[in-house]
């Protein structure tokens, strides 16, 4: 079914797109989300804003939304299952709708140990497949989750997803993607890739199963700034590979940031050129979205296309 | 069963400060199992307090008495001939032994020796592990006999999340992920299409949420 | 006892609250224990007992654990001698300038 969302018109018409992420602050201005959405505006089809990410308190990924609306960037709210229960997401989507967002990330959300509130209650009263399933219920069937008719102005997102060829059981994740399509996800983007070769594997699997057929999936990369970032996501964070070559060309170059801009560069024209199914890009630069219109225009992806 | 652990001592005296008899009672049930508030633990934090008060020249009268079970009406009724005079009732069972006493003994002042910690089992002599998430619906038929209400720390249903390596869940390395435990178990049952079948949100008015909780059995009430 | 492994923390606490000075437990060496762990099991319970000495303000040095085999005569004496020196230098049981005053098991 078709939405108002540009992204879905981009990806849809067979082109190749390109989404940001713009993290919100941990106070109550907006100044520097609408600077970095000033920024990126012509060199990105939509934005994502995430949702308290790794459950430390930011301003809300609606309320940002409304930000970056307001510059000219089409928003990708996130929506994690650890803050809120069913009454509450749907409340705040409705909301968000009505405030002209089109596209929603559903996401099962870091666990709160990882953030700055760690002795809160987390909330998990659903998980992020039956979001998916219930989102597109809403949309599709006008219903509430609760199976209750929306008379009228139901909200009609363009919905997306997570995909982590990085975690485990690995034999695992392509079913399970395959699942969050069944449940109804229109759009992936996948958890940031430097394991180029496992990310391969992953989507040979893919494209056995025909799921990029059926869904979009943009591959996830991020600019690493020097050796310690990449050695901090090698060791720290779960879920994520990060193969030894790369900290040592990090940590060998002479100018790493620059390097970092480089490999991922290489990463996303690799992928554009190489790996079948991928139908965009999805370029996380947290804490350093300067970066990305550089990134972009290198690869040949600016200017973006115009959407109707 | 109910796994509990002992609050430390301080916790314990600070409760009991002002109180010169006090009785301690032992259960002979979850918390005997899990060695918190057995018969033997009983007396040997009735002896510790005996003692730090002595040493505060502050003494203190203890009576001990381990009852079978204190979430029994019936064998608490033992208590009544042992709480004439006594300031202070220490529980050393569980959160609902404590409440069953309070309950009795209304004008008594009645506290927790034990943290009620978990729904558990043991795995090695000395460590118990949380196993039932209570939900009240229960699904481990859908998941190879593995708890995803607790075992997963987001509670997911249509698991794993990106966050599971390795086989460990991302809050700790200590911590199996349960969905990888599921998907190997599922896997070694051949079942594992049962996996993509997209698990409904769950009913929580069966939960906790739903408010306190009551089970009957009509036909043995005779009262 | 027929084996240290059988050694309750209670007998050891109510030895103190009874006013024993200091006290010791001897157990096998390790890995000549007749009922194979005992001796670990009764340095483990030790350990636990002199913990909870500390942490009540009591002090857990009062009490000790040795391994030595029956044949041992020589390292039990020696063993007596070192404990009587500890105990001595820690001075009487706490306990027992309040003895006398209220108090106690029922």
């Amino acid at each position: 079914m078709k939405t108002e969302s540009k992204l879905q018109q981009i990806l849809d018409s067979g082109q190749f797109a390109v989404t940001a992420e713009i993290g919100p602050p941990k106070h109550s201005s907006a100044e520097g989300i609408r600077h970095h959405a000033h920024m990126l505006k012509d060199y990105v089809d939509a934005t994502n804003i995430t949702d308290n990410q790794t459950a430390i308190v930011r301003l809300s990924s609606i309320a940002a939304g409304v930000h970056i609306l307001d510059c000219g960037i089409e928003p990708i709210v996130q929506m994690t299952c650890r803050d809120r229960n069913r009454i509450a997401m749907q409340s705040d989507l409705m909301g968000a709708y009505s405030l002209g967002m089109r596209n929603v990330l559903c996401l099962s959300g870091d666990h709160q140990k990882f953030g700055n509130h760690p002795t809160s209650k987390n909330v998990y009263d659903v998980d992020s497949m039956q979001l998916i399933q219930l989102l597109r219920r809403m949309r599709d069937e006008k219903m509430f989750f609760s199976g209750e008719e929306i008379k009228e102005h139901e909200p009609r997102f363009f919905i997306g997803a997570v995909a982590n060829p990085f975690a485990d059981p690995f034999e695992f994740r392509v079913a399970r993607l395959e699942k969050k399509v069944e449940a109804g996800a229109e759009f992936i983007q996948t958890q940031c890739i430097f394991d180029m070769e496992r990310f391969e594997r992953f989507m040979e699997m893919v494209r056995e199963r025909g799921i990029d057929e059926r869904v979009h999936i943009l591959a996830g990369v991020t600019p690493l700034k020097g050796w310690r970032a990449a050695k901090y996501i090698q060791t720290s964070v779960s879920g994520m590979i990060v193969p030894e070559e790369m900290v040592q060309r990090l940590k060998n170059a002479e100018d790493p940031k620059k390097e970092g801009v480089e490999i991922c560069i290489e990463q996303i024209k690799y992928i554009k050129e190489n790996v079948k199914g991928v139908h965009g890009v999805h370029i996380m630069a947290i804490a350093w979205e300067e970066v990305v219109p550089e990134i972009v225009e290198r690869c040949g992806l600016y200017p973006r296309p115009k959407a109707n | 069963m109910i796994i509990a652990q002992q609050k430390p001592v301080k916790d314990i005296a600070e409760m009991i400060n002002d109180c010169q008899k006090v009785l301690f009672v032992g259960c002979a049930g979850c918390v005997t199992v899990c060695l918190a508030g057995g018969e033997k633990e009983t007396e040997v934090l009735a002896s510790s307090l005996r003692i730090m008060r002595k040493l505060e020249e502050k003494p203190l009268e203890t009576v001990t008495f381990t009852a079978t079970r204190q979430c029994d009406p019936e064998y608490i009724v033992a208590l009544d001939n042992l709480v004439d005079g006594v300031d202070a009732i220490v529980s050393l069972a569980c959160g609902v032994g404590v409440q069953y006493l309070a309950e009795r003994f209304k004008d008594k002042w009645v506290v927790p020796a034990l943290d009620t910690k978990f729904i558990g089992g043991s795995t090695v002599h000395g460590v118990w592990e949380e196993k039932c998430g209570l939900c009240g619906d229960c699904v481990l038929h859908r998941t190879g006999g593995i708890c995803p209400i607790i075992r997963c720390s987001k509670s997911i249903l249509n698991g794993p999340c990106g966050g599971s390596q390795y086989g460990k869940c991302e809050i700790s390395k200590d911590v199996d992920c349960a969905w990888q435990l599921i998907y190997d178990r599922m896997t070694a049952l051949g079942k594992l299409d049962k996996l993509m079948e997209i698990q409904p949100p769950k009913d929580w008015t069966k939960s906790r949420d739903g408010g306190p909780r009551k089970a009957v059995r009509e036909d043995v009430m005779i009262d | 006892m027929p084996c240290s492994g059988t050694i309750d923390h209670r007998v050891i606490m109510h030895a103190f609250e009874d006013g024993a000075d200091g006290v010791f437990v001897a157990g096998c060496m390790e890995g000549d224990c007749h009922f194979l762990k005992g001796n670990i099991r009764a340095k483990k319970r030790v350990q636990h007992v002199k913990q909870i000495l500390d942490e009540i303000g009591f002090g857990g040095e009062r009490l000790g654990f040795y391994n030595l085999s029956a044949a041992q005569g020589q390292r039990f004496a020696e063993i007596v001698k070192e404990m009587t020196e500890k105990i001595l230098q820690l001075g009487p049981n706490p306990l027992a300038k309040s003895a006398g005053k209220e108090g106690g098991a029922a």
